[in-house]
This record gives structure tokens, sequence and C-alpha cells, in this order.
């Protein structure tokens, strides 16, 4: 039977229409605006100038702090300029700007389609390839992955999780991925269990990929120790602590890490990133991006180039059409709106989605009824109303009490609420606001 | 292209609305009105005519003129509102007191509170205990009007099963002495027609279809109605063990008089009840119990509506100290 996590979640429609849409290879841009914040944490400082010459996967930044990753450059050419370039909503970020020439990798990357199955390195030398290639968490939050795969003194990992759920309607390219690329995935798996020390993985892949989970299966028979487990389809069921949920039943304790209870999850398409890293020498240079929507003459899965701008992605996808109201980098739950065309891919773009009117737009809030089908939709088992009403209300302290710095964010609640209340964008905002309260206050 | 929408996630929303919700109750109730409309014919169809058209029109006048803002009878929770007290009402009752039960459900009960989702009391049963014991004469009036469906000989009137039996009690008759003078008190009866009650008490059956609809439908959820049938059926049954010559049996109990259309349509009316399940199967608890005591001990023979009214006053306590199970708590 498959399995699924105990609380809360929700249904909504799958849209898969990419499903079909074999990985395309996306040509070079002309100029390429590579971000020095593609990771969660300090961004990372340049080092190269204007003028200087750039290879494919030359390293151009360095991390600035402990939380922090490299970042290379992913086209060949002139360094254009170094300086601040809008992101996807209008924030300006450090950037290094690229003028194309040519398509000239450094040596070191094994550029062959030869898959590389034996695992020369050990434990550390993996983490610090993994470090060095600027390898971090492509499932969104773009967590450094060499950072999770040093657990802190004292914890250490059970099992691995890989997160082949991609349970937000209308992403496609970890299943295309895992249908496309099964063994690599499996191999970089197995890499991660030996930089982490475990002699267990899963991969989690919801059952409305069937051929995802056949394709992973008929690679991973040849590994007794990596089991794929097939989870019945739920959103959020990609979330960290919801998949760790799903598979294994143990709950990471409010506050905590997922290392709390022996687990490290890394996504399918990260695992992906470790084995181009470890086996190939290839730093993260590109990703695959689902190029979706119904509006859309043909949907497409893209291995684009990192910094390649949204613009040249959508012109080569068939352009904007006339109808399109809402642009999202991501999923339709958790993404992001674009308000700025111009911005340029980062390492953990999985996804451009495009809705109509129609599909986006809000309809407006009426009385709560208090039927209770937030606290239902809930993975987290909050009480969405309740924390909406006090932060309407400003009520930092009661907000604390319900727990609000649980919030997962995933929109659940709002999505099921009948009289269209915002309840996460309230709920959002007083997270941070409650957080930022309790990291104020002295330690004990 | 046109300026592109710009909002926090989530980006989409599922087709759930309140009206859509309130339709699907409507819908629910749709086999006991019919049931309702055969067994007590044009009698049925005014109450229901005079519940609904006067609880819309009154909540439209209060938001137009009196409070001045948006209308919102079209989210049909005040049909909802007027079909409840309609089949919570004798089938013979006058128009007016109908109307005036509308006054109470809509004007003060709900409007007064602040509207849809504000009220500590369910309203339909508010107006029917006010006019219980307002009109006390009017409103245990149980005459069976004619009904487009046969009466059958035996069918009677003037009182429902559970006065019969109260009656019968006082006498000094067993429960099974007053069955026995009243073979029209079988659980076949009950089940499909033409008990004397309340007009939406004429058949467990279509109260038990409707219960299945809103579950499909994912409207509500088992919890409540089961706690308080569940609740209705063991209190009963050990009253009934206890002493059996002064007690009625517990399939009795929950197929007479309220139990069902209290336990399905009243008692999981979303603005009153508590949000969190635990707090839900309290909820329902309370009120099987105090439905019980007040039919075996109590003045009334019927105590379904005191009961449902009671517990509403314990919701917020509940809300406050049940709350749901937390991922990862301590």
């Amino acid at each position: 039977m498959s399995k699924t996590f105990k609380m809360g979640g929700v249904h909504p429609n799958d849209h898969k229409i990419s499903n079909d849409c074999a990985v395309e290879v996306m040509p070079v841009p002309s100029r390429a605006y590579i971000s020095m914040s593609q990771h969660l944490g300090a961004p990372a400082t340049p080092i190269v100038q204007k003028g200087d010459k750039v290879k494919v996967g030359q390293l151009i930044a360095t991390p600035s702090g402990f939380m922090s990753a490299n970042v290379h450059s992913s086209v060949s050419g002139t360094v254009f300029s170094v300086e601040p370039v809008a992101d996807l909503a209008g924030n300006k970020v450090m950037s290094v700007i690229i003028d194309v020439e040519g398509d000239e990798w450094m040596e070191n990357i094994d550029r062959s389609s030869d898959i590389v199955r034996d695992i020369k390195m050990t434990g550390e030398e993996i983490v610090a390839r993994v470090k060095e290639c600027g390898v971090v968490g492509l499932g969104g939050a773009s967590f450094p992955t060499h950072i999770k795969l040093c657990p802190p003194p004292g914890k250490k990992a059970e099992f691995l999780i890989i997160n082949g759920a991609e349970c937000e309607p209308y992403l496609t390219s970890d299943y295309r991925i895992m249908l496309e690329r099964p063994e690599e995935i499996l191999i970089g798996t197995r890499i991660l269990m030996k930089a982490l020390d475990v002699n267990k993985a899963f991969v989690g892949i919801e059952d409305n990929k069937p051929e995802a989970i056949a394709s992973m299966k008929s690679f991973s028979s040849q590994y007794p120790e990596i089991e794929v487990v097939v989870l019945k389809k739920k959103y959020p069921q990609g979330g960290e602590k919801q998949l760790i949920d799903a598979v294994t039943g143990r709950s990471v304790p409010s506050m905590g890490l997922p290392i709390d209870t022996g687990v490290v999850v890394q996504n399918a398409a990260t695992a992906l990133s470790v084995y181009e890293a470890v086996q190939k020498n290839k730093p993260v240079i590109d990703n695959t991006v689902t190029v979706t929507g119904e509006c859309l003459a043909k949907s497409h899965n893209w291995l684009v180039r990192v910094g390649t701008p949204y613009e040249e992605i959508l012109q080569l996808s068939g352009g904007v059409p006339e109808n399109a109201a809402k642009i999202i980098s991501g999923g339709p739950m958790m993404g992001k709106a674009v308000s700025n065309l111009k911005a340029p891919t980062v390492k953990a773009n999985g996804a451009l989605l495009i809705l109509t009117e129609e599909q986006t737009v809000r309809k407006p809030e009426s009385n709560c009824i208090r039927c209770g089908k937030c606290i239902d939709a809930c993975p987290m088992g909050l009480e969405p109303y309740l924390l909406n009403k006090l932060a309407r209300a400003g009520r930092m302290d009661e907000l604390e009490a319900h727990n609000v710095y649980d919030c997962i964010e995933c929109g659940c609640c709002l999505f099921t609420c009948p009289a269209n209340i915002p309840l996460l964008d309230y709920i959002r905002g007083a997270k941070g606001e409650v957080i930022r309260i309790m990291r104020s206050r002295p330690k004990k | 292209m046109r300026n592109l929408i710009i909002s926090p996630s989530p980006h989409i929303h599922s087709d759930l609305t309140t009206r859509r919700l309130m339709r699907d109750v409507l819908i629910a109730l749709f086999p006991a009105m019919l049931v309702s409309i055969l067994s007590y014919g044009f009698s049925a169809v005014r109450l229901l005519m005079v519940g609904v058209l006067s609880c819309v029109i009154l909540e439209y006048l209060i938001q137009k003129f009196i409070l001045k803002t948006a209308v919102t009878v079209n989210d049909c929770s005040a049909a909802v509102t007027g079909v409840l007290l309609a089949l919570n009402l004798p089938p013979c009752t006058p128009w007016w007191v109908v109307f005036i039960g509308s006054i109470v459900a809509i004007g003060i009960v709900k409007m007064t509170f602040g509207g849809l989702g504000q009220n500590i009391f369910n309203p339909a049963i508010t107006a029917r205990v006010f006019l219980l014991v307002s009109f006390p004469v009017i409103m245990t009036d149980w005459t069976i009007p004619q009904g487009w469906i046969s009466a059958g000989t035996d069918a009677f009137s003037g009182a429902t099963p559970l006065s019969i039996v109260k009656e019968g009690l006082k006498t000094g008759l067993t429960p099974e002495q007053i069955f026995t003078a009243h073979p029209s008190l079988s659980c076949g009866q009950m089940l499909f027609a033409r008990i004397g009650g309340s007009a939406g008490e004429a058949s467990a059956l279509a109260l038990i279809l409707g219960f299945i609809y809103l579950l499909v439908r994912k409207v509500i959820k088992p919890t409540i109605p089961v706690a308080v049938i569940g609740t209705v059926f063991v209190v009963s049954g050990i009253f009934y063990l206890i002493d059996s010559s002064s007690f009625t049996g517990p399939v009795f109990n929950i197929l007479t008089g309220g139990v069902l259309l209290g336990a399905i349509f009243m008692a999981t009316d979303y603005v009153t009840s508590p949000m969190s399940c635990s707090g839900q199967i309290v909820y329902g608890i309370g009120i099987g119990l105090l439905t019980v005591l007040i039919r075996f001990f109590g003045a009334y023979p019927e105590g379904v509506s005191f009961a449902i009214l009671i517990m509403n006053a314990v919701v917020p306590l509940l809300n406050k100290y049940m709350r749901p199970a937390r991922f990862g708590a301590k």
C-alpha cells in the first residue's frame, strides 16, 4: 500500500501537461547574468573583474561565510561587468554579467555521456568536491548541500531520503530526470550515502508518476541499499517534514531539523548534481526548467544554463500568450510571482508557470464560517483561522503560543478556504515577525 | 502583453466556496423536505416556503437598510436556516409563528452577532426553543395534516412517540405496555415515514440519506453525528438495561424525535460547533448525554434542542482548550 504523511494536506489537480516533453537543451544565451545569491545564506563574493575571460565551469565567486556557496560561470566569454541586477521580484542582487563567446568548457570537466559507476572518493573528498562545485538543494530552498552532508556534532544520519515526490501541480522537471537519467540519480544517491556514512536510502515518488517509479526501480534493483518508496499523491508530500513522516513514520520535532530524527533529505535533482560534481567534475551550471501552463501552445522541459534571462526562455518556448496574467517561478502552491521578466535563472529554478487570470485571480474575501477546513488541511496541525485573526490583531505573544513558527507556508489553508480568506498572507507576515522577536531574546 | 498580477503564493485555489457548501446542505436536506411534503401535504409546503422566504428576505432587509453592509444572501446560508427552522417545527405551525421564528433566527441570533460565522448559538435551534417556550400549545400540536401518501389506518395524531411514552410512563405503564397499545410506534414506521413530530422528523431514512450525501461531498466529517447518536444509544442503553420498565430502549431513542435531524444537520453547523476533532467529540458526547437526561428525567419529552443550545455555549471553551494535534509536538 502506498504511504503518505499523516496530518493534513490537500489534493490540487495534477496539471502535469509537460509530462511527455523530453528535456531539450536550450541554446546558450547571448549574455548571462549570474547571481551571487543562488543559495540560502550570504551572497558569494565575485573573484572576476570586468574584461576577464571565463570558461564554462570556471569558478567566478567564492563563499563569503559559513552558510554560502561557490558560483561558477555557466558560459564562456568576457565579463561585461560586475553589478547589481534585478531578480524576479525586482530586488537588486550582485551579479556577474558575461558576454558569451563560443562555448569553451574547463578542460577538467568530463563532458562525455558515459556513466561513471565506480565511486573512488572517500566521504570527506566527496563533501569537499560537492562544496567546490557549488551544489545547493534544488528542491527550492537552495540550502548549500555540503553543509547538509556534515551533521552537527553529536548527530548522526541513519537514513538518506531522495525527494522525488514533486507534489506541486504542473512541475515535471524531477519527473523527467527520473525517467531519463535514473542511473545517474541512483549513483548520486550512493555518493551521498557514502558521504553521510548511511546504509539505507529511500527514494520517495508519488503514485501519479508510475513511469518514473518503474524507471527508478529498474535500476535500483541492483542496489539493495536503495529502496524506491511509492507515496500516495497528496500535497505537500515533498515538504521535508512531510516526506520524512511519509517514508519513515518519524516526526521532526517542532523547531527541530530532519537530522534530529536521523534523516537527511536531498532532492532528486540535487542527487543528479552531486553525481555530476563527483564523477564528472561538473559544477552546477545548468538545471532542468519546466515551462508550462494551459495557455501555452506547447509546454517544455528545458536544460537551461544558469543566468539565462526568463525572457529568452519564454521566447524560445513560444512567447508569452496574450491572456497570460501571472508568471510564476516555481509551482502554483509555493512559487513566486515574477514581476521582472528580465530576471535570470538561478540554480534552483525548477519551473516557469504561466497562468491566466481565470486560473489565478483571487476571489473576494467573505466571512469565516468556522468550517475548520483550514485545520484539516494544515500539515503542521496548526489553526490557520485563529493565526489569521491573531495576526490581523497583531497579538504576537498569542501567535507564538499557537506555534506560528511551525508554519511551512505550503498554502494548503488558503487553497482550501471556502471564504477565500488570505490566511497565509497574514500568517506568513506574522511568522517572520514572531521568529524575529524570538531570536532577539537573550539566550538562556 | 498586459500587466502581470503579482501576489504571494499559493497562486491557485480549490473551487470550494461558502455558497457551494451551503448549497450542498440544501441538497442533503432535500429527501427530508420531500418526505415531509409527501407526508404532510400543503402544510409542509407552506411551512418551508414561509421559513425560507422570511429568513432570506429578513437577512436582505437587515443588511441593506439597517446594517448598510454588503448583501450576502446569495451565499445560501439564510436559506439553510429557513429550511432547518421549518423542518424543526410541527407541520401545522401557523405562518405567523414561523415568521416570528425567522425574526429570532436571522434578526436576533445571526445578524446582531455580526452575521454569518459570528453567532454563538445555532439560529434555527434558538428560534425553535424560543417558539417552544413562547407558544407551548401551538408548538406541541402534533396534528398530522393530510398528505399525499396514504395515511394508513393506524396513523396517530396529537402526539409524538416521545410524548406518548412520556405520558404513558406518568400513568404508571411500562414502555412495553405502551408499545403494545400503540402499534404505530414500530421502528419500521419511524424509518420510513409518518410519525408524529416536527416536519423534518417524518422519516429517519431521508435524514440518513442526507447524511451520506454530506459525507460523500466532504461537507462534514462523521465525528459529531457519530458522537451524538452513539452517546444517545449507549446512555439510553445503559438506563434500559438497568430498568426496562421505566426507560425506553436505545434503538427507539435514536430513531425518534430530533436526534437524527439534530445530530446530522443542527449539531454539525460549522459556526456553532468546535473546530478541532477532539473538541467535536466532547461536544457530540455532551449533546447525546444531555438529550437522554432531559428525555428521561426532564419535564419535556424531547431534549435535543436544549442539549445543542447548551453545548453551543461551551464551544468557545472547547476551542480554547481542545486544540488539534500538532506535528512534531513534544
